[in-house]
């Protein structure tokens, strides 16, 4: 249905025809909160400065048709360069335009701010998300597994993404659930997401890394709380461990990577690959951070 | 003895390089054949390489950025067939390791060696006429510029051909810069041509500020300088302000990659979030330093063109004042999804859309400017209005990218893409093409073919919106900028749209190029013999064109503002007489100079060897570079003086073209 939507859209496009209807994918088909209240703020900027913007351009060509040098019916005003009226009113339409796009951007980045908890009756899903050169690994501290290029969360429940990288920069971006986040090495950012409704959402790698970029993707399967409950149980202590050894091994650059899971995770790994100078606490400890003993 | 360079370097391995730096190389051994058999060296040396003629040397940073352009331009033509092709399984025909060298090239290419020596280029050339001086305050310090800038350029090309060029994107973030990631010679060559080069222009830019605050014709008080002569004030002091942190950042960077420092690693305490801020408190006063001396133009544009003075100048230089301020607390907005927190995205959120106040006042202020006037449609009036709805759309796209929720979606998106070309494109290269038109029969004494330049102008307006158009359409459906490959068909059909348009783009370079033929060839015909082609307002039109190597025979004693308009009105109103013969006396010109070719000769060496760790010869490079400074320092001889009668031969041919 939406890829039907998608090649109607692109025939109208291709028309000559600008494409005005809705959206077929991406930023406008907003899958959950976050990218539905991202998509209605750029929509009503775009709105309010349209509202302005198109008229200028209008008036901008009459005035310069009309006073064409062969226009003998328009006036000539050779020393005509200042009113104050004029002026005033200048400075006031884009001062005003902004005053109100200001408000909306400021009370927009506080309530879309990344890290902000998503309001909901469900407790969030914690995901720990490292970039790799070129793949995405997914850690779920909780449930202790992991997937490589495969997010798979429940629907209607919101996620709480602590992300960091393991070499280079990228930005973790799934279009259709809104905003994205920058991950860093050493460093850690936050980002809660949710998707509304089961479905598939493509996600990518939105800061360029390296040669093996453009297949860093990865999707983000929403699917029913108990089908991912299902997952879980189907997933864990099954397959691979992800360990130190088995975490080198997979942080080796490779290009597109196929979709991989491991059925248990070694504590504390996430911290690890943050701070990869710390040794691991020792279980029962708590972990003293920046000391580390063998120096 | 040859550090890190071997034969490894040139590119035999590599069909595509081998042929586009063999097409090159032929290409440049053609031209110095050709300048070799028709024996042009003597005069091409004495009258070009080593003049310090702030018109000459403007002409040769158009020169250089118009070349650029097309380098540049075929960057983007691949790009843009890379993408249209390389759809679903299909990896089209550039490797990654290649594109990755092609996207990088083409951003470092038009911003630092196409945008920037057009706009200086222009601003060399125009301000010392505009402000009734004889030349800028440094000259021979401003043939170093240039050679310092054609350095960085030629540094850069040769990168083509020996080694390779940054795989980093053109700002080049660590840690993917880093020498652990990145460990080949493209990075060094990024930052040596942009070190070298970015030396010039500092050098350029306090030169022009000194050239404005210190040397204007009598009269010329700040409040009656041309508006050009403002925004390119504000643009001058942005590069002395930002580009040292240029210079500190990239040096930073050459520590860690040479030395093993840890300014930017991820390890060691090493921050890259530290780069990015740098890199931005440089990049977005960039951007107004590039559009700025394009808005000067498109007031003088517009204004000429309309016989009207420019509305509302308090308000225009009040605005440029503004912007030039605002400029330096906006740089956030380039990394919003980087996670500072709330506060610190709304701020400088809020920072950015202020800067569009100003920006739109300038443009009504342009359109009030046409209100009431007589406009002739002219090829540099066809540029000014493209300019005036382009950028308009541009300015709104970019007040949407500041609106931080909005920006979380579209960043580093194709919408991000679409925004910047909107404006680059829109605004200044639309800037700079009108200005080349406008001030083209003041440097060369004939009228560009108008029929050719609005050809070129359609080509490039209507080529701008097939290619960028479909690129913010493609932006809000998820594409990600610097995608080599991509398996979501519904993409292609847009990028083979945005393929064509950067076709029809083409067609706009080649009607310049058959303009610039085809008026060289009927010159005689387009000949302008009174030096004020369009009826002109400011001084650089009450002289000769081309203008002598002294500018003005006598210096003109400036009223008000639009200088000349009122000196042409008074002559009218006042019954000509025959007039007392004017005063003439001797002038005292600079010699020229071989100063700044050999330093940037000598800077070419110090920066090869530095990229390949030939350390003897930057040894050799830096020696000859303060040789070649102390030389200058020691010289007993530098100035020439004009004798009356030449300068009296001159003014007199002159004054009978104009009066006749």
């Amino acid at each position: 249905m939406a890829a039907a939507r998608c090649r109607f859209g692109t025939a109208i496009f291709v028309a000559g025809v600008a494409a005005t209807l809705g959206g077929c994918s991406g930023v406008l088909d907003p899958q959950g909160p976050i990218a539905s209240a991202e998509k209605t703020i750029l929509f009503n900027s775009l709105g309010i400065m349209l509202a302005i913007v198109v008229p200028t351009i209008l008036a901008t060509l009459g005035v310069a048709w009309w006073f064409r040098a062969s226009n003998l019916r328009a006036k000539y005003l050779p020393d005509w360069e200042y009113s104050g009226r004029i002026e005033m009113v200048v400075w006031s339409i884009p001062a005003m335009t902004v005053l109100l796009l200001g408000g909306i951007a400021w009370v927009g980045s506080h309530d879309l701010d990344p890290p902000k908890p998503i309001t909901s009756t469900t407790n969030p899903v914690e995901v720990e998300v490292v970039s790799l050169d070129w793949k995405w690994l997914f850690i779920y501290p909780d449930l202790g597994i992991a997937s490589v290029n495969r997010l798979i969360v429940p629907a209607g429940t919101p996620i709480s993404f602590t992300l960091t990288s393991d070499g280079v920069m990228n930005s973790f971006f799934v279009p259709q659930l809104g905003s994205q986040i920058y991950t860093m090495a050493g460093m850690t950012t936050h980002l809660q997401l949710q998707a509304d409704q089961p479905g598939s959402y493509p996600g990518l790698s939105a800061q360029f890394s390296g040669d093996g970029f453009s297949d860093m993707r990865f999707t983000v399967d929403a699917v029913a709380p108990d089908k991912f409950a299902e997952w879980v149980n189907a997933t864990r202590g099954k397959g691979a461990a992800l360990d130190p050894t088995s975490f080198a091994e997979l942080a080796k650059p490779s290009e597109a990577v196929a979709v991989a899971t491991y059925g248990a995770v070694s504590q504390d790994l996430f911290q690890a690959i943050v701070h990869p100078n710390v040794p691991p606490a020792e279980p029962g400890h708590l972990s003293q951070p920046a000391m580390h003993k063998e120096n | 003895m040859l550090g890190k360079l071997s034969w490894d370097a040139l590119p035999f391995h590599e069909p595509i390089d081998m042929i586009v730096s063999g097409l090159m190389i032929l290409g440049v051994i053609a031209i110095l054949a050709w300048l070799t058999v028709k024996g042009h060296w003597p005069y091409l040396w004495r009258e070009w390489l080593t003049s310090v003629d702030h018109k000459r040397i403007g002409v040769m940073y158009c020169v250089l950025a118009l070349v650029m352009l097309l380098r540049g331009f075929a960057d983007a033509l691949m790009m843009r067939s890379q993408q249209a092709l390389a759809a679903g399984g299909a990896q089209g025909y550039l490797p990654p390791e290649h594109y990755d060298q092609i996207f990088s090239a083409h951003g470092t290419i038009m911003i630092f060696f196409m945008a920037m020596p057009f706009m200086i280029g222009l601003m060399n050339f125009a301000l010392p006429l505009q402000l009734g001086v004889r030349d800028v305050a440094f000259p021979t310090l401003n043939s170093v510029s240039l050679w310092l800038t054609a350095s960085g350029v030629l540094l850069t090309n040769v990168s083509l051909v020996v080694g390779e060029f940054a795989r980093t994107g053109w700002l080049a973030y660590p840690p993917l810069s880093e020498l652990k990631y990145s460990p080949g010679v493209g990075v060094d060559y990024y930052l040596w041509s942009l070190q070298i080069s970015g030396v010039g222009t500092l050098l350029s830019g306090i030169n022009l500020v000194t050239t404005i605050l210190k040397m204007r014709a009598p009269g010329m008080s700040y409040m009656r300088m041309p508006v050009f002569c403002w925004t390119a004030l504000a643009s001058n002091l942005l590069i002395v302000a930002a580009f040292p942190i240029l210079t500190a950042t990239f040096a930073m960077l050459l520590l860690d990659r040479y030395l093993g420092f840890h300014f930017f690693t991820t390890d060691g305490g090493g921050n890259p979030m530290m780069y990015i801020n740098l890199i931005w408190a440089w990049g977005h006063p960039e951007v107004y330093i590039l559009i700025l001396p394009a808005f000067g133009v498109f007031s003088e544009v517009i204004s000429t063109f309309s016989g009207k003075p420019l509305f509302g100048y308090r308000s225009m230089v009040a605005a440029t004042l503004a912007i030039c301020v605002l400029s330096f607390v906006v740089w956030l907005h380039h990394f919003f999804t980087m996670g500072a927190g709330a506060d610190v995205n709304g701020f400088f959120g809020v920072m950015t859309m202020i800067i569009a106040v100003p920006t739109g006042v300038k443009v009504y202020n342009w359109l009030f400017t046409m209100y009431g006037g007589r406009l002739r449609f002219t090829a540099p009036v066809y540029w000014s209005l493209g300019f005036m709805v382009t950028f308009v759309l541009g300015g709104m796209t970019g007040v949407l990218l500041a609106v931080p929720p909005a920006d979380f979606v579209l960043h580093n998106s194709l919408f991000l893409i679409a925004h910047f070309h909107n404006v680059i494109i829109g605004g200044l290269l639309f800037g700079a093409m009108a200005g080349y038109t406008y001030w083209f029969p003041k440097a060369f004494g004939f009228t560009l073919h108008e029929g050719w330049g609005k050809a070129s102008f359609w080509c490039w307006f209507v080529g701008f919106y097939l290619a960028f158009m479909p690129l913010y359409w493609l932006g809000l459906m998820g594409m990600t900028r610097r995608m080599q490959h991509y398996d979501n068909m519904a993409w292609q059909p847009f990028l083979l749209v945005a393929a064509a348009g950067a076709l029809v783009i083409l067609c706009g370079i080649l009607c310049t190029i058959i303009q610039l033929v085809v008026s060289i060839r009927d010159r005689a015909g387009h000949r302008d013999r009174t030096g004020d082609p369009w009826d002109g307002r400011t001084l650089e039109w009450s002289i000769p064109s081309p203008p002598p190597s002294w500018n003005f025979a006598l210096m003109p004693q400036v009223e008000g503002e639009d200088a000349y308009w009122y000196m042409k009105r008074r002559a009218r109103e006042e019954p000509a007489g025959p007039g007392r013969t004017p005063d003439y006396e001797p002038i005292e010109m600079p010699l020229n100079s071989s100063t700044g070719f050999v330093t940037a000769f000598f800077a070419v060496v110090t920066g090869f060897a530095l990229i390949w760790h030939i350390w003897w010869m930057v040894g050799l490079g830096l020696v000859g570079a303060f040789v070649t400074m102390l030389v200058f320092a020691w010289r007993d001889h530098d100035e020439m003086e004009i004798p009356v009668e030449e300068i009296t031969r001159m003014d007199r041919a002159h004054r009978a073209e104009t009066t006749r």
